[in-house]
C-alpha cells in the first residue's frame, strides 16, 4: 500500500504537469473547432509559443525577475495570436483547405522558430533558461491526508493556471452570448449569419484565441518540462492537445479530462522503468497510448463523438 | 484566361510568391538573398556529384507526392504518409539486413516488404473510414506517431539495445556503381527508376484500370458511384492501402539506397508531410508529381550549400517550402487576382 501511495507521489503531480500545456492547446483547438475551422496548426502555433516563451525569458531575466516566466507566457501567447492570423486569412477569407493551411502553419512554425534560433544563438538550440516556472505547496490543502501530497505539493503555478482556464473556457462556451454565437456559427453558419451574427468575425476571434492558448501552451510546455527550445522540444505535444480535444469531444472540460489523461500517459511512459509493477511494460506501449486511444475513441467505442457539422467548410455568403 | 492556364499559373504564382518572401526574409534578417539563392543554386546544380544528390533526394519525395496525390485523388486526404514512410523503411531494411537471398529475389522481396508494411499502415484508417465512417485525416495523423514509436522500439528490440540496425546486404541494395561513377561518386542509387516506374503504375491504375475509374468516381461523388453499383466501401479501402503502398516504397528508397540502414528517429523525416506539397503543386497528377517531387527535392538539397557558400541558415528553404505550401492551399485567391487581371485586359 505504501509504495503504490509513493508511486502515485511521484506519478500525480508528473501527471498534472505534463496535462498542463496539453489543457491550454486543446481548449484552444476547442474554440477554433467549436467556430468550423479545423486547426491542424495547433502544433506549430505551440512550437511558435514555446520559441517566444523561451527567447523572452532568456532576454529579459534580469528585468523581471522572479515573474520573468510569466511574463514570457504573455509574450508568447501574444506571439502566437498573431502567428495564427495566417490561418485565419487562409481559412475564412481566402477559403484554403484548412487541413492543408494547418500543415503549412506547423511546418512554418518550426521553421520559422528554428531559423530565428540559428540567427540569435548560432546554434541549433538556445542556452537554458534560469527563471523556471515555480512550483509551491498549497497552503492548509497540502496538509490533508492522501490528497494533499498528490495534488496540492510542489504544483506548478501554470497548472492551476490551465485548470482555471478550462472551467472558464467552459463558461465562455457554453454560459455567454459570445459562445453562443460561436457555437451556432459552427454548426450552421448560415442560420447564424441569418440571425446577424458576423460569422467571419467570431471565426477570427476563435482562431486567434486558439493561437494565444497554443502559445501558452508552448510557452508552459518549454519552461516546466524542457527548459530551453530546440527542433525536438515540441515534437508532438500539438497533435497530442488535438487528440485531447477530439477525445474530450469538443468540450472544454471533456478536453481538460483528456489531457490529465494524457499527461499521465506521458508521466508513466517516462517514469515506467522505475516503476515496481511498471517494469515489464515497454515503454513504447504507453508512448502510443495516448494516440491509440484517439482513434478507439473515434471509433465510437466510447461514445460517439461529432465535431461542430461545418467544421472544414468555408463560408459563403449567398451560398446555399 | 483560359480556367488550364489558370490551373498551371496558381502553383507557378505560388512558388514565386514563396521565393520572393524568403528572399524578404533573407533581406530582414541581414542576409544577402541573392547570394543565399546563388548558393542555393549551385547546391543543386552546380556540378554533376550535387546534380546525383539532388535527384536521389528526388526519388522519395516523387513517391510520398503519389501517396497523397493518389489518395486525394479518391477523395481521401492522407497525412499519415510519413508514418507509411517510416514503416516501409524498417521493413525494408529489416528484410534486407536479415536475409540471405539471391539479389533478383532479395531486393523485390525488400522493396515489396515495404510496399506491404505502407499499405497495411494505410488500411487501418481506411478500414475505419470505410465501416465507422471515422475521419482519416486525425487517424493518420495518430498512425504517424504509432509509427515512430513501434519502429523505434522494433529497432531497439533488434538491434539488441542499439539505436540502429546493421547495414543490408549488398544483395538488396539499390546502389549502383555506374550511377555513382556517372555523377562524380554521389549515393545516386537506382531508386529514381523504382520512383518513375511507380508513376507510371499510378497513371495505368487511374487512366487504364477499371479499378481507377471506380476510385476516381467514389472520389468525385460517393453517392453517385455507390448508385452506379460500385462498392465505395472497398473502394476506399483499396484507395488507403494503394496509397501507403507507395509511401512505403518512398521509405524503401532511403532504406536500400541512400542510407541502408535504419535509425530510430527523435522526431519525423518530413518528406511525408512535404509530399503534401508536392501532390499540391502537381494538382494530383502522376505527371505533375515528378514536377513537385523534383522542385522539393532540390530546394531541399540545395539547401544544404547555404550554410557553407552564403552563412545563411538551412531553415530559410523550410520557410519557403512551407510558404509555398501556404499559397498554393490558398489558391482560390489567387485565382480571384488573375481572373480580375485578365478581365480588365479584356476592359482595354
Amino acid at each position: 500500500m505504501s509504495t503504490l501511495l509513493n508511486v502515485l507521489y511521484i506519478i500525480v503531480p508528473l501527471s498534472i504537469a505534463y496535462a498542463a500545456p496539453l489543457i491550454f492547446t486543446a481548449i484552444g483547438g476547442v474554440f477554433s473547432e467549436r467556430s468550423g475551422v479545423i486547426n491542424i496548426g495547433l502544433e506549430g502555433l505551440m512550437v511558435m509559443g514555446a520559441f517566444v516563451g523561451i527567447v523572452f525569458n532568456l532576454f529579459f531575466a534580469d528585468t523581471f525577475g522572479a515573474w520573468t516566466p510569466w511574463v514570457s507566457i504573455l509574450a508568447a501567447m501574444l506571439v502566437s495570436a498573431i502567428f495564427s492570423l495566417m490561418h485565419a486569412v487562409a481559412s475564412i477569407t481566402f477559403r484554403a483547405d484548412q487541413v492543408v493551411s494547418g500543415v503549412a502553419i506547423n511546418l512554418l512554425g518550426i521553421a520559422i522558430a528554428l531559423f530565428s534560433v540559428k540567427m540569435i544563438y548560432g546554434k541549433g538550440q538556445t542556452d537554458f533558461i534560469q527563471e523556471k516556472i515555480a512550483r509551491f505547496n498549497i497552503p492548509f490543502l497540502k496538509d490533508i491526508p492522501v490528497l494533499g501530497p498528490m495534488f496540492f505539493k510542489s504544483v506548478y503555478g501554470s497548472s492551476i493556471l490551465a485548470i482555471s482556464i478550462a472551467v472558464l473556457a467552459w463558461f465562455i462556451i457554453y454560459k455567454t452570448p459570445f459562445g453562443l454565437r460561436l457555437r451556432s456559427v459552427g454548426e450552421h453558419p448560415m442560420a447564424a449569419d441569418t440571425m446577424g451574427i458576423k460569422v467571419n468575425r467570431i471565426r477570427y476571434i476563435a482562431v486567434i484565441i486558439s493561437g494565444g492558448l497554443a502559445g501558452m501552451g508552448g510557452a508552459v510546455y518549454a519552461q516546466t518540462m524542457t527548459n530551453d527550445f530546440g527542433h525536438a522540444t515540441i515534437n508532438g505535444q500539438g497533435f497530442m492537445a488535438l487528440a485531447a480535444m477530439i477525445f474530450g469531444k469538443w468540450h472544454p472540460i471533456g478536453a481538460m479530462g483528456a489531457a490529465i489523461f494524457f499527461g499521465f500517459a506521458q508521466a508513466l511512459a517516462i517514469n515506467s522503468s522505475s516503476l515496481p509493477f511498471m517494469e515489464n511494460v515497454p515503454s513504447f506501449v504507453l508512448y502510443i497510448l495516448p494516440y491509440v486511444l484517439t482513434i478507439v475513441a473515434l471509433a465510437g467505442f466510447i461514445g460517439r463523438a461529432n465535431g461542430p457539422k461545418a467544421l472544414g467548410d468555408p463560408y459563403v455568403k449567398g451560398s446555399r | 484566361m483560359s480556367n488550364r492556364i489558370i490551373n498551371l499559373l496558381v502553383p507557378v504564382i505560388s512558388i514565386i510568391l514563396g521565393l520572393l518572401v524568403g528572399a524578404v526574409v533573407m533581406l530582414v534578417s541581414g542576409y544577402d538573398p541573392v547570394a543565399g539563392y546563388a548558393a542555393l543554386w549551385n547546391g543543386i546544380f552546380g556540378d554533376s556529384y550535387a546534380i546525383g544528390e539532388t535527384i536521389r533526394q528526388i526519388s522519395p519525395y516523387i513517391l510520398a507526392g503519389l501517396a497523397v496525390a493518389f489518395a486525394f485523388r479518391t477523395g481521401l486526404f492522407n497525412i499519415g504518409v510519413e508514418g507509411q514512410l517510416i514503416v516501409g523503411w524498417f521493413a525494408a531494411a529489416y528484410v534486407g539486413m536479415a536475409f540471405e537471398l539471391p539479389k533478383v529475389i532479395h531486393l523485390p522481396l525488400a522493396l515489396l516488404a515495404a510496399a506491404a508494411a505502407g499499405a497495411i499502415w494505410g488500411l487501418i484508417p481506411g478500414l475505419l473510414k470505410a465501416t465507422l465512417k471515422v475521419h482519416e485525416v486525425i487517424v493518420t495523423i495518430m498512425m504517424n506517431y504509432i509509427a515512430l514509436h513501434i519502429v523505434n522500439a522494433l529497432i531497439k528490440t533488434i538491434s539488441g539495445g542499439g539505436f540502429k540496425l546493421d547495414k543490408i546486404q549488398d544483395t538488396a541494395s539499390l546502389r549502383s556503381d555506374f550511377l555513382s561513377e556517372l555523377t562524380d561518386f554521389s549515393t545516386l542509387h537506382y531508386g529514381i527508376f523504382v520512383a518513375l516506374f511507380m508513376v507510371f503504375i499510378m497513371w495505368f491504375i487511374l487512366e487504364r484500370m477499371k479499378l481507377g475509374y471506380e476510385l476516381k468516381s467514389v472520389g468525385f461523388n460517393e453517392n453517385a458511384a455507390q448508385y452506379a453499383g460500385m462498392n465505395v466501401k472497398k473502394n476506399i479501402i483499396l484507395a488507403m492501402v494503394i496509397s501507403g503502398a507507395f509511401a512505403g516504397l518512398g521509405g524503401a528508397m532511403e532504406a536500400l539506397g541512400t542510407f541502408g540502414n535504419i535509425s530510430s528517429r527523435a522526431g519525423f523525416t518530413g518528406i511525408g508531410f512535404d509530399g503534401i506539397a508536392v501532390a499540391l503543386l502537381g494538382a494530383n497528377t502522376p505527371l505533375g508529381v515528378i514536377f513537385g517531387a523534383s522542385l522539393f527535392g532540390s530546394l531541399k538539397y540545395g539547401a544544404n550549400n547555404m550554410p557553407n557558400a552564403a552563412n545563411i541558415p538551412i531553415e530559410i528553404v523550410s520557410i519557403v517550402i512551407a510558404l509555398i505550401i501556404f499559397f498554393v492551399a490558398s489558391g482560390y485567391i489567387i485565382r480571384v487576382g488573375l481572373l480580375r487581371l485578365s478581365k480588365k485586359k479584356e476592359a482595354k
